[in-house]
């Protein structure tokens, strides 16, 4: 499939084509939009920061917070700028640019369209100014699929000053991922992991189902797959990987047939999932460094925290949602109620009651979609990254566990080489002898092995650790300003008292 | 059970010297609760200025059952009984805590205790306060208050031993409730030659629907309201935890959304409460008022049906001349029940939407005052959270 390097012309906005079934896993290609340096021709007029979220990052200038909410979906450009640029300030930090500002409102109401099918058909057309003097210089924004299984990747880097748009599939994001882990989570790199596969969703994806939820599903994949890009970009290491440079440049890429749940690779991967799993419980190691202890109990217990807070805030979305629901339901009964009340005042409020009442449904819906978006994301997010993290300290400890068999095994053939020694078989003895300096080559490759892979962890986690509290911090501020503005409108909402109006006849 | 005293909101009285009746206290005994009725009175019926007596739920049914069926009052709109009280939910889930009480933390359990305590409380003030209601609602009625059975439940200091209906007494009901409500239908289908009467039939039919399903859907959306404040007590709990145990800088932020989390739960919590009692009970109180007004047009439309009948009977008799004189008692006797009834109905109804209008009026005002109240109090706490936090990165 052919991957475009521009967006597709505006007009074809409009058109679900989601009986486009194509064979395979991985139904969504994501256009990865890259973004450049501003260009002449659009006019490009400053919008203004949101508040508190600002990092050292450049001011991103947008077309489509000037434009009225109202053109929300009229213009392809709008929604998905309003779309990924929400997701930027959660995962940028100070070397990566485009923190987009964006206005709460805007933050919350684009949400409402969920059920556009329109939404996922533009492709980005984003435009940036990267300001940073940082040398990293990456940003990128992952669009709403045109078809089914396209999602446009758009990214920004320093090399090419160009915005390179490409088109993925999912199963391409997946096997980047695979390549990844098998290039450096053994030698103790965090890689960051891929969203996961859901078969339900896409199912009804690929059936054509254009209701609400399958709306939602390719929403919530397509701003996993942008924070899944940002922060495996954001690691110094791995974006200078050439396979990561492909991904996000070339027009092509081979298809990732190994990332299918079922093929022979994938079945490979569980059985060697389930036997990592055996050997580290028979693995002890003697940890010398207090430090990995320690740390390997923080993450455990993070873990469950992490767990629990997920699923709770999980909950919270599903009762919002509920409340959303019920208070429209509640809407239009008191609507009701006051058309056959034949007290013109009372008449009149009970229906003031009802508009009311729908408003704030509309305001616990949108509140449900930050809970979650912003969140609960973030929450899963963590949950399957601190599982990389895990796996980088099992490796350590295969590591480890691999350079002792060796010397275990050295000590064996000494040993064995004296008692030849002794045999007067010459032959033997030599075999012996070239056995044990090869073995003790390998041995102190393997104590150099685990002394790279501690040291990288050692930096990893420092590097994670950061990450971690950047992102905690501004999701956590991000979030309580969405309370703060739930609030506000709430307080807008009913002081609608009509003191004047109820006064009885 | 002390307690503060619940106010009757649903119902705009006024509060005559001659005759004041409150429920000064109650008590939660094992599966029943005993209610204080306390009078203060002037009226020469009563040997003493003011006394108290000790009533159950099921004496207040037999009141309210008197009324309803003494054939003197039928013009009435009889004041809706007092649902039972219903203590089940609760007593369930304090149940299934203890039972949980090995799988959570100390914290958790104390904060989920005080919580069921909290809300068992609630429910027991509402159901007060709903007893309350109806005496005072007696007590304000110019004829009812003189009952002879109204003085009894007020005054007599024993037990009426007035025991529940047994089984065969519940079939009974629910036969007769079956005969009703068909020949209510039978009754509203005749047209009525009154257009007050005839409009009053149509719109409390339809207004009694909408009522019905307005204080579902009210309870509804309020059961979501407090699964929502009960998420954030547990987000809150996590991440204290969280915060507790957090090595980095991020532990401060847990700590203090933690916190403020308590907090707006707790307000959300009010929310929820507040809109229970300022819309949902009005809703309810107004499905059982509303009902109990139908059931005066009912009685009224059956008294017309059988003075109709009574008429037709008549004009046979006179037409074969034979027992006339019998025809034209019972006729007569029709006549003045329907007129009587029809007279004191018009007033009822008129006192109905006066009631109604003035309680909506007050709960919606209250309702958006505490909103807004609530809202401010959250804002606050949001945004100073937010601004120690900003000032801490």
């Amino acid at each position: 499939m052919a991957a475009e390097m521009e967006p597709p012309p505006l007009g074809d906005a409009g058109q679900t084509d989601f009986r486009e079934i194509e064979d395979g896993e991985g139904f969504f290609v994501s256009t990865v939009t890259i973004l450049e340096s501003p260009e002449p021709s659009s006019p490009d007029p400053p919008s203004m920061p949101a508040e508190g979220i600002s990092t050292n990052g450049p001011k991103q200038e947008d077309i489509s917070l000037d434009d009225d909410p109202e053109d929300l979906f009229a213009e392809a450009t709008e929604e998905v700028s309003l779309d990924s640029p929400e997701r930027e300030p959660i995962l940028s930090d100070g070397p990566s640019p485009a923190i987009t500002p964006v206005t709460p409102t805007a933050m919350l109401t684009p949400r409402m369209g969920l059920g556009t099918a329109e939404m996922f058909e533009r492709s980005l057309d984003e435009l940036e100014e990267d300001e940073s003097g940082d040398t990293f210089d990456m940003h990128i924004a992952v669009s709403d699929p045109e078809k089914v299984g396209t999602f446009n990747t758009t990214s920004m880097t320093i090399f090419s000053k160009n915005e390179t748009t490409v088109r993925r599939r999912f199963s391409d994001f997946l096997g980047l991922h695979s390549k990844l882990a098998s290039r450096y989570l053994h030698i103790g790199y965090i890689v960051p992991p891929a969203p996961e596969k859901s078969i339900v969703g896409m199912t009804k994806v690929k059936v054509g189902k254009e209701d609400l939820s399958s709306a939602e599903f390719v929403e919530k994949r397509r701003s996993a797959l942008e924070r899944y890009l940002m922060r495996t970009v954001k690691h110094p290491i791995l974006l200078k990987d050439p396979d990561v440079m492909m991904f996000l440049e070339s027009s092509e890429l081979p298809r990732a047939v190994s990332t299918q749940a079922l093929s022979g690779a994938g079945i490979l991967r569980m059985v060697n999932k389930a036997a990592d799993a055996v050997n580290k419980m028979t693995i002890k190691m003697n940890e010398s460094d207090a430090w990995f202890e320690e740390k390997h109990q923080q993450f455990e217990n993070l873990d469950l925290q992490l767990r629990k807070l997920h699923a709770s805030v999980e909950c919270l979305v599903c009762h919002r949602k509920e409340l959303s629901v019920n208070t429209a339901s509640f809407a239009k009964s008191a609507a009701m109620l006051g058309n056959s009340e034949d007290h013109t005042a009372l008449s009149r409020a009970l229906s003031q009651l009802a508009e009311v009442e729908e408003k704030i449904d509309q305001l616990h819906q949108d509140q449900a979609y930050a809970d979650f978006y912003l969140f609960s994301e973030l929450l899963g997010d963590y949950v399957r990254l601190i599982t990389a993290v895990k796996g980088v300290f099992d490796h350590r400890m295969k590591t480890w566990s691999k350079w002792q068999d060796t010397q275990l095994l050295l000590q064996k053939k000494r040993e064995a080489e004296s008692k030849l020694q002794f045999a007067n078989k010459p032959d033997k003895l030599q075999q012996a002898q070239d056995e044990i300096k090869e073995l003790e080559g390998k041995v102190q490759q393997g104590e150099k092995d685990f002394e790279l892979i501690s040291k990288t962890i050692r930096k990893e986690v420092s590097r994670f650790e950061k990450e971690r509290v950047k992102d905690f911090k501004v999701v956590i501020i991000k979030y309580l300003e969405s309370l703060v503005q739930t609030q506000q409108q709430v307080q807008h909402i009913w002081v609608w008292i009509p003191i004047g109006s109820v006064v009885g006849e | 059970m002390l307690f503060d005293r619940p106010r009757a909101v649903n119902v705009d009285l006024q509060t005559d010297a001659t005759l004041q009746v409150d429920i000064s206290d109650a008590l939660s005994e094992r599966d029943k609760v005993k209610f204080t009725v306390h009078t203060k009175s002037t009226l020469p019926n009563f040997k003493q200025n003011e006394f108290s007596v000790v009533r159950q739920h099921e004496e207040f049914i037999w009141l309210h059952d008197s009324f309803v069926e003494n054939e003197e009052y039928a013009g009435y709109i009889i004041p809706p009984a007092p649902p039972r009280p219903d203590f089940d939910a609760s007593r369930e889930k304090l149940q299934k805590l203890g039972e949980g009480e090995g799988s959570m933390t100390k914290e958790e359990f104390t904060k989920m205790k005080q919580e069921l305590e909290a809300e068992y409380l609630a429910i027991f003030k509402k159901t007060v306060a709903m007893h309350e209601v109806f005496l005072c609602r007696v007590a304000a009625h110019p004829v009812l208050r003189k009952d002879m059975n109204f003085h009894v439940f007020l005054e007599y200091n024993q037990d009426l031993s007035v025991r529940g209906k047994n089984k065969r007494e519940k079939m009974e009901d629910f036969f007769k409730n079956v005969v009703k409500s068909a020949d209510g239908v039978l009754v509203a289908g005749v047209k009525d030659v009154d257009d007050f009467f005839e409009h009053e039939k149509t719109f409390l039919l339809e207004y009694h629907n909408r009522v019905k399903d307005a204080s579902s859907k009210s309870d509804r959306m309020i059961r979501s309201h407090k699964s929502a404040a009960d998420d954030i007590n547990r987000i809150a709990s996590t991440l204290y935890t969280l915060g507790t145990q957090d090595s980095t800088d991020v532990c401060k932020f847990f700590l203090k959304v933690s916190e403020l989390f308590e907090k707006t739960r707790k307000i959300e919590a009010r929310v929820a409460a507040d809109e229970d009692l300022k819309l949902a009970d009005l809703l309810k109180y107004y499905l059982r008022e509303s009902q109990a007004a139908k059931d005066l047009l009912y009685r009224r439309g059956r008294a017309l049906v059988d003075y109709e009948n009574a008429n037709k009977a008549l004009d046979k008799a006179r037409a074969k001349n034979k027992d006339v004189l019998q025809a034209e008692t019972s006729q007569q006797v029709c006549c003045q029940k329907f007129e009587k009834i029809s007279e004191s109905a018009k007033q009822e109804l008129i006192d109905f939407k006066t009631r109604r209008v003035a309680a909506f009026r007050k709960n919606l005002v209250e309702l958006a005052e505490l909103e807004l109240k609530h809202a401010k109090g959250n804002l606050q706490l949001l945004q100073s959270c937010v601004g120690v936090l900003k000032g801490d990165t």
